[in-house]
């Protein structure tokens, strides 16, 4: 079958109309490949910023997170009785808990004197809270009280922190209020929510937002046995527990404040929208040179239909020229793509990465647009009549 | 087999604005005959090339073509009558990005049921055939005029045609390539049993016609070789 199939090739017309002519062709493909770029900026910027609105979830060590109903996202977190991640721990497959005040504070920049509002974390020292070890090795620190954790990734609106820090001094400011010092540096980064991150003690915490109950935290973390999977247990978890709490597994806690700032804001539509103004862009080069292609060799197409061949197989001509461009224009697109997500993430430092997902998307886009300009490039085939070339 | 066309009336245009450019044309071409069609331009030679060549639909009167009636005949029974018609044409129409070898291809490649390496030695035999054995891989670029009407004629030629049309094939050629071109057409259609239909305004090449018929305002007449020459 696949001998007869290779006995019954055709001369490769599409490939040659497009090879011959290399200055038509590097110019379709840096049209194709700049729309192909410009697709995956936009789209590696939408993602790259909803990624980086959970920098600081994805550092929780949990596998299932506590919340109250009432929160809809890390910028205004709503209270719940600690008391329910104690009855959470009566559950077998409960290896540890951990709770977790969370809250946004007022820090003033210790030279302009000028406040900002700062995440603030607090949790008991002793208890696991972030994957990274790098936290653990300075939560000793904090166990004196006013004394705080400083992202050194936090902008620089709060102050020279961590300059100042690591030349030794000892680094005092005002946080609502209260005198606190910082005690150690962490490698966070600032989220959508937040400018800058800080960790502090829960007694610190509390002394800091007098307005919260010491009964009361706004994270539970919940870290289970090995061989348990964390779906069925959050779904029994809700079952047991009064409804004044949400359980969410750690991958559900990140979606949901994703989906926070997917839906509720326009940084969404934003990028959509360029990645389909790349779109739009592409195909109107496409349609350019597919269809000046096709009315400069419309005399050479009206001989082959003299000559007896069939007009589908001259439609199959152009949607093969269509398909070639969408393949070798992709190729510079993704290459250039992954050159221009290193730049980023080291300008940015927002987690802009390749994935499979964005690549086969964008793919799917090149291939769309290129086979709809060679359809729309077809109809000009129609006017080729093989009764005028005599 | 052949050509037999009989009361072949055709006009463009509509209503008042026709113009009739065929007036009860009848013309009888056997297979292996070479007959050239002359006359003043705009008499309708080329209008009856088409007709003959399945490329236009037939108003009025009979067209059988190679056994086939094309008065009434579609889109798609012309377009495969077409494969066993070879035609060349004023301004030979070689694919540009294709090489000699490539073009003479696109017309094995009609043929069915041969392998692609037989289709490509049925090009390179035809190419040797006109003369042209030596510039197999070069672009219609870069070949004289009496090369790329050499290419077109084997082009032509190797999808096997029972019948030839060939349309002022000489109007872009000197006069001695011109000769050649044609003389080469002659015998390579002999060979084959295949009738010619030649339109020329060439005077130079009458004498190689079995026939001459000549056109004037749509109408037909035949003509005796010597009083033309």
């Amino acid at each position: 079958m696949a001998w007869r199939i290779w006995q019954g090739r055709r001369i490769p017309l599409a490939w040659l109309m497009l090879t011959r002519q290399p200055v038509r062709l590097a110019v379709a493909l840096a049209g194709i490949a700049f729309a192909g770029i410009l697709m995956f900026m936009q789209l590696g910027f939408r993602d790259g910023l909803f990624d980086a609105s959970v920098t600081v979830h994805r550092q929780f060590d949990a596998d299932l997170v506590l919340m109250s109903p009432r929160t809809m996202s890390s910028i205004g977190m709503a209270s719940f009785p600690r008391r329910r991640l104690v009855q959470a721990m009566a559950d077998p497959a409960v290896r540890g808990i951990t709770p977790v005040n969370w809250g946004l504070l007022l820090w003033r920049n210790p030279d302009s004197r000028i406040n900002r509002s700062i995440l603030t974390i607090g949790f008991e020292p002793g208890d696991p809270l972030f994957l990274d070890p790098a936290l653990a090795a300075q939560a000793e620190g904090l166990t004196m009280k006013g004394r705080v954790l400083f992202d050194e990734r936090s902008r620089a609106e709060f102050g020279p922190i961590a300059e100042r820090f690591r030349a030794g001094e000892v680094v005092e400011t005002e946080v609502a209020g209260t005198r606190v010092r910082v005690a150690g540096l962490l490698n966070l980064g600032p989220s959508f929510g937040a400018d800058g991150n800080m960790i502090t003690s829960r007694d610190t915490f509390l002394e800091l937002s007098p307005g919260t109950p010491p009964g009361s935290i706004e994270l539970g973390l919940i870290r289970l046995l090995p061989d348990a999977d964390p779906e069925t247990v959050a779904q029994r978890l809700q079952r047991q527990l009064p409804p004044d709490v949400t359980v969410f597994t750690k991958a559900g806690f990140e979606e949901f404040e994703k989906t926070y700032w997917r839906t509720s804001t326009a940084i969404g539509f934003i990028f959509t929208l360029g990645a389909a103004m790349g779109f739009v862009v592409g195909c109107v080069i496409v349609y350019q040179i597919l269809s000046s292609d096709v009315s400069d060799h419309l005399p050479e197409y009206a001989t082959l239909m003299a000559m007896g061949y069939p007009l589908p197989s001259l439609l199959r001509v152009v949607g093969r020229e269509g398909l070639l461009l969408a393949v070798l224009g992709y190729l510079p697109a993704y290459a250039a793509g992954l050159g221009l997500y290193a730049l980023v993430r080291s300008g940015t430092n927002l987690p802009v990465f390749m994935n499979l997902d964005r690549a086969l998307v964008v793919l799917v886009m090149i291939l769309v647009m290129c086979l709809a300009s060679s359809a729309l490039a077809m109809r000009r085939l129609a006017d080729a009549d093989p009764a005028e070339i005599f | 087999m052949g050509i037999v066309v009989s009361g072949l009336c055709h006009s463009y245009g509509k209503g008042t604005m026709a113009r009739q450019v065929l007036q009860d044309v009848d013309l009888r071409i056997d297979p292996g005959e070479v007959v050239l069609l002359t006359g003043p331009s705009g008499c309708g030679k080329t209008t009856l090339l088409t007709l003959v060549g399945a490329l236009r639909q037939v108003q009025q009167g009979s067209v059988r073509v190679l056994g086939q009636e094309l008065a009434g005949a579609g889109r798609a029974s012309r377009q495969r009558l077409r494969r066993r018609i070879g035609m060349i044409f004023q301004g030979h129409n070689l694919l540009r990005c294709l090489s000699a070898e490539q073009n003479v291809q696109m017309g094995a490649d009609l043929l069915p049921g041969l392998s692609y390496r037989a289709r490509r030695d049925l090009a390179r035999q035809w190419l040797r055939a006109v003369g042209l054995g030596d510039h197999l891989g070069k672009l219609p670029h870069d070949l004289s005029g009496g090369q790329k009407q050499r290419v077109a004629i084997a082009r032509a030629l190797a999808a096997e045609p029972q019948l030839l049309l060939a349309d002022e094939p000489t109007a872009a050629l000197d006069s001695r390539s011109g000769r050649d071109v044609v003389e080469l057409l002659r015998s390579l259609a002999r060979e084959q049993g295949c009738a010619v239909l030649m339109v020329t305004h060439d005077p130079r090449i009458l004498d190689v016609a079995d026939r001459l018929l000549r056109m004037e305002d749509g109408r037909l007449s035949e003509s005796v070789p010597e009083a033309v020459g």
